[in-house]
């Protein structure tokens, strides 16, 4: 939403509604697919949250105008995405079938 | 003193404080969420299939929610840009529109709080459990009104083609055994022509007249709040945490519109900015909600 890149304020306006439009589609897109068979529990949960990524870039690209901001923004972001992936990455380690949370033995073990 | 760059732009950063100062406080943000988050992966992952209870959330209701939220993050962009064009007036009216879809969005979240709080799950003294809306609770019985089934979703019903039994309020393999047993005790009941049901797993939609239980007859009775399973607390927190965050924004949002405002007349620019990084606030608010709307209603 900086200033520095408001070049036609009504064509903004007009791209404004049009997501606001998109988000409100995306929504009911969601719900309507969660009562679809995808054939596996994952294919469901990547279906809705590929829905929701793309809900997200709309309204951090064009609400909160990512798509056009300063580098120091950019850098913030990039320091969130990193520790936030890290963050998910102990998860998705934490499930592995191989994980050491799996094998409390393995655990005793290490203490 | 004079506060520095609240208009104009650092030459190093390239913005002015204030938005500096909100996208690091977003960044923090997203921290918080994210660890609410991946807590609410490992709970979810690790409930057995089937088991997990989210029917008990009205789909419906937080559709509506969600687009209500989603009208008020376009009239806060819309009350910027109209800023910008020096339309008071208009601003005026869409940022009223956001404070009035913030104030619909919580009065939505108290009704499905208020909805929870009033479930009941009631498990007597022969192992049958009553589900339902307390209609009445007095010192020698408690009148239910019982849950109708709920509509399943699709990986519920990939969970039932696997052969896995539903008992929704399960919360632990000993609950699951627990669970499974009273629908046993409910079809036998069922034949004898009791009106005691478990509605997760019987018809409940035959039992459509309120469930008088005697007072003598409980051995349990709890509602559906953030102590009744994993699943409830972590809803809870989550959605607490979040409307907590749209009661907060909403306040500001409030206030530069009202008494806030007359900086309009002496530093617009300033004004416009504040409205910018409130709007950020804002905005981030409805992206938290676009990612905890289908993991917590839907999956």
């Amino acid at each position: 939403m900086s200033s520095a890149h408001a070049h036609d304020p009504k064509a903004e306006i007009r791209r404004f509604i049009i997501v606001g439009v998109a988000l409100a589609v995306g929504t009911i897109v969601t719900v309507l697919a969660s009562f679809i068979n995808f054939g596996t529990p994952g294919a469901n949960i990547v279906v809705a949250l590929v829905i929701a990524c793309i809900k997200g870039f709309l309204v951090a690209g064009f609400f909160m105008h990512l798509v056009s901001e300063r580098v120091m923004i950019y850098t913030i972001l990039a320091a969130t995405v990193f520790f936030f992936a890290g963050l998910m990455y102990l998860i998705l380690w934490s499930l592995e079938p191989t994980s050491l949370m799996h094998d409390p033995a393995a655990l005793i073990h290490i203490r | 003193m004079e506060i520095p760059y609240t208009v104009r732009e650092r030459e190093d950063t390239g913005l002015y404080n204030a938005k500096l100062g909100i996208w690091l406080f977003l960044a923090s943000e997203v921290m918080l969420f994210g660890a609410l988050f991946s807590s609410y992966i490992l709970l979810r992952v690790g409930a057995s299939p089937g088991t997990w209870p989210h029917h008990l959330l009205n789909v419906f209701l937080e559709t509506l929610n969600t687009i209500v939220l989603i009208l008020s993050s376009v009239t806060v962009v819309l009350s910027w840009a109209f800023l910008k064009m020096n339309q008071f007036g208009k601003y005026r009216a869409t940022q009223a529109i956001t404070i009035l879809c913030a104030i619909t969005f919580i009065g939505i979240k108290s009704f499905e709080y208020r909805d929870k709080f009033l479930h009941y799950e009631i498990i007597k003294n022969d192992g049958t459990i009553v589900d339902g809306h307390l209609i009445e609770r007095t010192k020698d019985y408690v009148l239910i009104h019982p849950t109708p089934p709920h509509r399943e979703s699709a990986m519920e019903k990939q969970a039932e083609a696997k052969g896995v039994s539903n008992p929704s309020e399960a919360k632990s393999p000993e609950d699951t055994a627990h669970a499974t047993k009273s629908v046993e005790a409910t079809a036998a009941a069922k034949k004898e022509g009791a009106t005691t049901t478990n509605p997760a797993v019987e018809n409940a939609g035959e039992h459509e007249e309120p469930v008088k239980v005697m007072t003598s007859d409980i051995k349990k009775m709890e509602n559906y709040g953030p102590w009744h399973n994993t699943y409830l607390a972590i809803y809870f927190t989550l959605t607490g945490l979040h409307a907590l965050h749209v009661i907060g924004g909403a306040l500001v949002i409030g206030y530069i519109w009202g008494p806030g405002a007359r900086m309009w007349k002496t530093e617009p620019e300033r004004y416009t900015n504040r409205v910018e990084v409130s709007g950020l606030f804002w905005h981030f608010v409805d992206l938290v909600w676009i990612f905890l709307f289908p993991v917590l209603y839907l999956l």
